[in-house]
């Protein structure tokens, strides 16, 4: 079967699990496996009712007291156990800051190759096939695994979330982890107030830089997003200035995105910006300087002051709806 | 306390990229060679480790000769010892294997490694290492302290901050808003010239077999031209763009 280790949050799914439903189904169809089964992991579990309803053919959560709080050394054992259970020969996680710290701790159990951050998933002579961008996004890999079992972690907007099904069967996997063999677990998580989507998981993002001037008209970038549902992103520049945390950077030393519109204004376009954002489906961008290097992979443009642009945007937008 | 860093000598991406014959890989003569960015955090934070609690600090690296100018820049910042890992690794597990024998070797208490190299961008060796010594790991740390054989480390993770305590031995990986790096001072890079660096040569049998790789490689294809308005008075252009994006491309 593929095992797709899915991610919640106070009951409810995050956007990537449909995501790596959706994922699992193509894995399973490339390497012809029998199924897909979904794992939840600790906390996560109560949201088991949710994934069962996720296109998938089966539906397994690991509880108990090494569970309480999110510990790598135990999930990885958890997630180990559920393939064995499940004769996984693909297991999948999300890029995210969850999948990216447990995946390789996985992949090293089973000395399994890890694929990360995959794009899109083919097949290459029996092995599986992962497109990968590398090299700040200059670069187009095709990276395959070698080993019987796949581990790897598939990039928020990269398949589109599956759809809902005939429920799941759903079954509770006893797993055995001695506390002594826990060495670094979660204490405390410090939540930010969301009144917005997560920046790698949104749909949309909207995006100021240094040519909004001053910190304080990054107002005019937060009632723009907040008209189209978007999250608010930022460039290494604002972020060094102080103007913005670095929660909203976008680009190499930031996050990436790839959403389906990404809208940026008053942001040139720096190289380690550019390899954050190349992903997107359409680029937007507002930017005085028609030599701007962010118009070379805009869809869209307009050449213009920020400033002076963003408010009739604002208007426009707000027209529509 | 022994603090090993890996690092690893990267191909500057904000300079051209080129692709080598055969697209197995990128041209190598032609890039510009620096250290993960990563990586130099890396190296800070173990060097304020060291001058908080008294450390020995080493910086490891695998692969060729040339890889040792990476070694030297840790020195210059003000590592205390280097060593460089000679092995058959190709892929993040083998290259793993190689480095957790050379931890061994020189018996770390904890081992700092950046979030990923800015060239392959796999961002898995740091945990792998940890599996493999049976250590416990924190990827992307953004803060991180110690007193006694423990410590507490924090994490941005989307929408908020973990914080994870920890036992050592431990493996870390620096994420940005760790620190910034220091500046190589003068008499550092003089010292760091002459300084011998020790040579870790790990068996085959060790390593195993790659279970990754890399196929081949592409220039991604240029996005097409785009419909750029200039010339505009600022009303205009935000009809005619917001005309645009809901009637003809029905994005908003």
């Amino acid at each position: 079967m593929i095992l797709a280790v899915l991610e919640a949050h106070e009951g409810s799914l995050k956007k990537i699990s449909a995501e790596l439903a959706a994922a699992a189904r193509k894995a399973q169809a490339l390497v012809g496996a029998d199924g897909v089964a979904l794992l939840l992991v600790g906390p996560d579990a109560a949201a088991a009712g949710a994934a069962a309803a996720l296109d998938a053919d089966l539906c397994l959560t690991v509880q108990g007291e090494a569970f309480s709080t999110y510990a790598a050394e135990a999930w990885a054992l958890a997630v180990v156990e559920a393939a064995k259970e499940v004769s996984a020969t693909v297991v999948l996680f999300g890029s995210t800051s969850f999948g990216r710290d447990l995946a390789p701790r996985v992949a090293g159990l089973l000395g399994a190759g890890l694929l990360a951050d995959v794009g899109d998933l083919s097949l290459d002579g029996g092995h599986l096939l992962a497109e990968r961008s590398i090299y700040s996004g200059k670069v187009l890999a095709q990276v395959a695994s070698l080993s019987a079992v796949t581990v790897a972690t598939v990039r928020p907007n990269a398949f589109a979330p599956a759809g809902s099904a005939a429920a799941a069967p759903c079954r509770a996997l006893a797993v055995d982890v001695a506390p002594a063999s826990v060495h670094c677990r979660v204490r405390e998580v410090r939540r930010q107030a969301a009144t917005r989507p997560e920046l790698t998981e949104a749909s949309v993002v909207v995006a100021g830089g240094r040519g909004l001037k001053e910190a304080e008209n990054f107002h005019l970038v937060e009632e723009l997003a907040d008209l189209l549902g978007a999250a608010v992103g930022t460039t290494r520049a604002t972020v060094d200035a102080g103007w913005r945390p670095h929660s909203e950077q976008i680009g190499q030393t930031g996050k990436n995105i790839a959403p389906a519109l990404y809208i940026n204004v008053g942001i040139s376009g720096a190289v380690q910006h550019i390899s954050g954002v190349l992903a997107s489906r359409t680029i937007v961008s507002i930017n005085r300087d028609a030599e701007a290097p962010i118009f070379k992979i805009s869809d869209y443009g307009v050449v213009g002051d920020a400033l002076e642009i963003l408010p009739h945007l604002i208007e426009e937008v707000r027209r529509l709806s | 306390m022994q603090v090993v860093v890996l690092v690893k000598q990267v191909a500057d991406t904000a300079a051209r990229i080129k692709l080598a014959d055969g697209k197995q890989d990128i041209d190598r003569q032609s890039a510009s060679l620096i250290v993960n960015p990563y990586d130099e955090m890396a190296v800070e934070e173990a060097l304020r480790i060291k001058e908080k609690h008294g450390a020995t600090v080493w910086v490891v690296t695998l692969g060729g000769a040339k890889a040792e100018e990476a070694l030297r820049t840790a020195l210059a910042m003000g590592a205390d010892e280097a060593a460089r890992v000679t092995a058959g690794a190709s892929d993040p597990l083998t290259a793993a294997k190689a480095l957790a024998q050379a931890v061994r070797e020189i018996t770390a208490d904890i081992v700092i490694a950046g979030r990923s190299a800015a060239d392959d961008e796999q961002g898995q060796v740091g945990a792998l290492v940890a599996t493999l010594l049976g250590w416990p790991h924190v990827t992307e740390v953004t803060k991180l302290e110690f007193s006694g054989g423990a410590g507490v480390a924090e994490r941005e993770v989307e929408g908020g901050v973990e914080v994870l305590e920890f036992s050592l031995p431990v493996v870390v990986t620096a994420q940005e808003g760790l620190n910034t790096p220091r500046y190589a001072s003068l008499p550092g890079i003089m010292k760091a010239k002459r300084k011998e660096i020790r040579q870790i040569a790990v068996d085959a049998a060790v390593v195993g077999e790659p279970v990754l790789e890399s196929r081949s490689l592409e220039l991604p294809p240029p996005r097409g031209q785009g419909q750029i308005l200039s010339g505009l008075e600022p009303a205009e252009a935000a009809k005619e763009l917001v005309r645009i994006l809901h009637e003809e491309a029905k994005l908003i």
